[in-house]
């Protein structure tokens, strides 16, 4: 009897929620509340965006592997400005215009009801405002790219005094507008934080405790917590930049008393838990699909709980290992040596979390699988790449050089791309209620995998021959210009034309499954978490309000002995 | 395989959760958050660059002082506010819990309240809009204060020290004026009997950050 008490008050309550069920048609795709829908916005724009910057990586390279190139598609070619204002943007919308919304935003928006078995977030309309504010900041940046004085041209950090000064920087509009969308769009991520914390507190579904709440669900909430603790200093060096910039203020010009290594502290105290902020959802992903793929029982779930709140702890005390050459007191410097080696402890620990796990499962090498296998292997170089850099002694000389770059790479390209078309072709089949093609898929992750590697090795060794960034054309460097070294940069450029191509396989691919795939079921990979008990695609409300499901046990059960099935839904009695 | 063997404890079919906080003030909550790690942010920055001014001389020694004793009537009304809002807050959350209580004895217990008008009673009214009077006051003095030091010559571009002034405690008032938006929407739906438990501690928590914070911003950029 309490049973059905317990169902009807929840039927009522979901349907309170969804008095306005908003305009009809294509309408109601621009003006939906519906997390699903607003995860497939933020997943889409952040896909085209994904386009652009992979454009303009294809610029820069080009004109790195062949100095004063006109390069095809892009009109002409590059000019030191123009080349500057591409890595900069290019930067930039890949952190905050890709691998932010869908890893977190997308992906978070997408699975938190789902797996927590709520029908929506708690906050909808601040969900739907979250995404517009989103496009918002999306049309401001690619605006600032074709105002008059072309884009921002200061590197992604914004270092002042270049980026507070249109004399030193020549571009008054596009660096303001800069700063403008990259403020809006931390402020869309706020939104869309208070609702990610909220749901997983308030909105899980009866019998789900703490420790039955899915990894990547988990994840994505600490990376959000994260980023709503490391925000909000930056966003007051980001006011006060915008102040110098157009009132004339000088907060960080040392002729009138203001500061210009200020910037860079607040900046790096942002930006280093940023890096953990996309890092975590794409570890979360993983280790869901490592985990179904190998048919084994997640290794220590509650040491992975605790292992990522002691991560994101340790990444507020680390942030000025970015600064080792910015003139800072040695002794600080060994400090923050000494906390970015620590560090490193957590996120090895979590490595070897996922071969254990692996160790001994029945493992199926399925495309998602290949792709979190793959994230696994190549974050390892990204990681170990990053003590070196941690280590100040060794940073003096690697600061600022292809090391750095290739150390950064070897960590976003694992999240960013490999952990989204990890998540992407996971969880496609509930998404787009079809199934992808295997053979397409492999295709197109080793015409992705084995370019990547082929692009970012010769960059670490350029990088230790001493070639600095962002530098237009290093024919005008002459112990930069040998032979050798060109050859490396035009295998790099070659490798990324062959990666750029590859992903019309992915297209191509999602375009087919999307029209004529083999339709799936509600649980094709005999997966255990809430969202394989509801339709693909799952309808509005996510399940029927008098079917919403109730959970009895963790997410990891699989290969239970004793159980004919190898895996046991969280929501099965028994 | 043995480390698999573990048999899982059996579990009950589980009753829906009560919430440890209601969503709006959780909400509210994470948001503050947020707040106080950009006004940290601002005051790391004045501390930066108070620590860098030339011969250590803070304010710097052509500029006009900041009214210290002026703002300490300010300060007072606003911690005025803050209280007579706590008040009413508790005022209102027991008014609500005994309305609730008087409802459910008259109705079985399984059935859920229909929905009523929420109490409002004329002392909760006067507070809430004496809190508001008195953030109003804050706001109207702090704006007296900005046009006699522009007056005497202190701007966002006369130094850092004018700069961090209006940048800092403009932010603030800012939130102040838009927290008493939210006080004021609060007076009229309590008006209208609409005004929720949640509705009011969201509310209100948004007040209390704009009032504890200020006394860190007076000591700091004051003093
Ligand atoms: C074990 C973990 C890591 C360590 C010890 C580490 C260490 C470092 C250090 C010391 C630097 C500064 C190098 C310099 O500028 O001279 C650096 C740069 C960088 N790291 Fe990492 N890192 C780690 C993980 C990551 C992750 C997970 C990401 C991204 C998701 C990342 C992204 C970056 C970026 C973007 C830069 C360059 C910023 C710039 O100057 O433009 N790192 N890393
Ligand atoms: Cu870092």
């Amino acid at each position: 009897m309490s049973e059905l008490a317990v169902d009807l008050t929840h039927g009522d309550a979901h349907h309170d929620d969804h008095a306005d069920h908003g305009p009809q048609g294509w309408l109601k795709y621009l003006w939906s509340t519906d997390h699903k829908v607003i995860a497939m916005q933020y997943m889409f724009t952040g896909m085209f965006m994904a386009l652009i910057g992979g454009f303009m990586a294809y610029v820069f390279r080009m004109q790195l592997a062949f100095p004063g190139i006109e390069v095809p598609g892009y009109f002409g070619s590059v000019s030191p400005g123009e080349y500057n204002a591409l890595v900069t943007n290019h930067g930039t919308i890949m952190i905050f215009w890709v691998a932010m919304p869908v890893l977190l935003a997308a992906f978070g928006n997408y699975l938190i009801p789902l797996m927590v078995g709520a029908d929506d977030m708690v906050f909808p309309k601040i969900n739907r405002l979250s995404f517009q504010v989103f496009f918002v900041s999306t049309i401001v940046i690619l605006a600032s790219l074709v105002v008059e004085g072309g884009g921002f041209a200061g590197a992604w950090t914004a270092y002042p005094p270049l980026s507070a000064d249109s004399t030193y920087n020549l571009t008054p509009l596009g660096s303001t507008l800069w700063l403008i969308g990259v403020g809006l769009e931390f402020v869309a991520f706020l939104l869309g934080g208070i609702n990610f914390i909220t749901t997983l507190m308030n909105s899980r579904a009866p019998g789900m405790r703490a420790f039955d709440v899915p990894i990547v669900v988990w994840m994505i909430v600490v990376a959000s917590i994260l980023f709503m603790l490391s925000v909000g200093p930056l966003l007051a060096g980001a006011i006060m930049l915008l102040f110098d910039q157009t009132l004339g203020t000088g907060f960080f010009n040392p002729a009138t008393g203001g500061d210009p290594i200020l910037w860079q502290h607040l900046f790096w105290f942002f930006g280093h838990p940023e890096v953990y902020v996309v890092l975590l959802p794409a570890m979360g992903v993983v280790i869901e699909i490592i985990t179904t793929f190998a048919r084994k029982k997640l290794f220590a779930y509650r040491t992975v709980i605790f292992t990522i709140v002691a991560t994101g702890v340790l990444s507020f005390f680390v942030w000025a290992h970015h600064q080792f050459v910015a003139g800072i007191d040695p002794r600080m410097a060994n400090i923050f040596t000494v906390t970015t080696l620590l560090i490193s402890v957590p996120i090895a620990e979590l490595c070897f979390i996922y071969i254990a796990t692996l160790y001994r499962g029945s493992i199926t090498l399925s495309t998602p699988m290949l792709w979190g296998l793959a994230f696994v292997a190549e974050f390892l170089i990204g990681g170990v790449t990053g003590i070196f850099l941690g280590a100040a002694g060794a940073d003096i000389y690697f600061h600022d050089t292809y090391f750095v770059l290739a150390h950064f790479h070897y960590t976003f390209f694992p999240i960013a791309i490999i952990g989204t078309f990890a998540a992407f072709t996971y969880w496609f089949p509930k998404m787009f209620g079809k199934m992808m093609s295997e053979r397409l898929g492999k295709w197109h992750f080793w015409f992705t995998i084995i370019p990547f590697n082929v692009i970012f090795i010769p960059l670490f060794v350029l990088g230790m021959g001493g070639q600095h960034r962002r530098i237009y054309n290093y024919q005008h460097f002459p112990e930069l210009a040998g032979d050798g070294f060109q050859s490396m940069r035009i295998i790099a450029t070659v490798a990324l034309l062959v990666m750029l191509a590859a992903q019309f396989i992915f297209f191509y691919n999602c375009f087919r499954s999307w029209r004529a795939g083999a339709k799936a079921s509600k649980n094709p990979w005999k997966a255990n978490s809430l969202e394989w008990t509801t339709e693909s695609p799952p309808p509005h409300g996510n399940w029927r309000p008098d079917r919403m499901p109730v959970v009895y046990r963790g997410p990891y059960e699989y290969s239970v002995p004793g159980r004919e099935k190898d895996y046991w839904p969280q929501n099965e009695p028994k | 395989m043995t480390a698999h063997t573990t048999i899982l404890p059996f579990r009950p079919r589980p009753e829906r959760r009560r919430k440890l906080v209601s969503n709006g003030v959780l909400g509210m909550l994470l948001f503050v958050f947020v707040e106080v790690m950009l006004f940290a942010g601002f005051i790391s920055a004045f501390v930066i660059i108070r620590s860098r001014a030339i011969g250590s001389v803070w304010p710097p020694p052509n500029q006009p002082r900041l009214p210290f004793e002026e703002t300490a009537v300010n300060t007072a009304a606003l911690i005025a506010s803050g209280v007579l809002l706590l008040i009413a807050q508790r005022m209102h959350l027991r008014a609500l819990a005994a309305a609730k209580a008087k409802l459910s004895r008259g109705s079985p217990a399984s059935q859920p309240p229909p929905p009523s008008p929420l109490p409002a009673s004329p002392g909760v009214a006067l507070l809430l809009a004496a809190a508001t009077l008195l953030g109003g006051t804050f706001v109207a003095l702090q704006g007296v204060e900005w046009v006699a030091l522009i007056r005497e010559g202190l701007t966002l571009t006369s130094s850092t020290y004018g700069a961090l002034f209006y940048t800092i405690i403009g932010a603030h008032a800012l939130h102040a004026v838009v927290a008493i938006g939210v006080l004021v929407w609060a007076v009229a739906q309590l008006l209208r009997e609409r005004l929720t438990g949640e509705a009011i501690s969201t509310v209100a928590l948004f007040w209390y950050f704009v009032v504890l914070v200020w006394p860190f911003l007076y000591i700091q950029v004051y003093l």
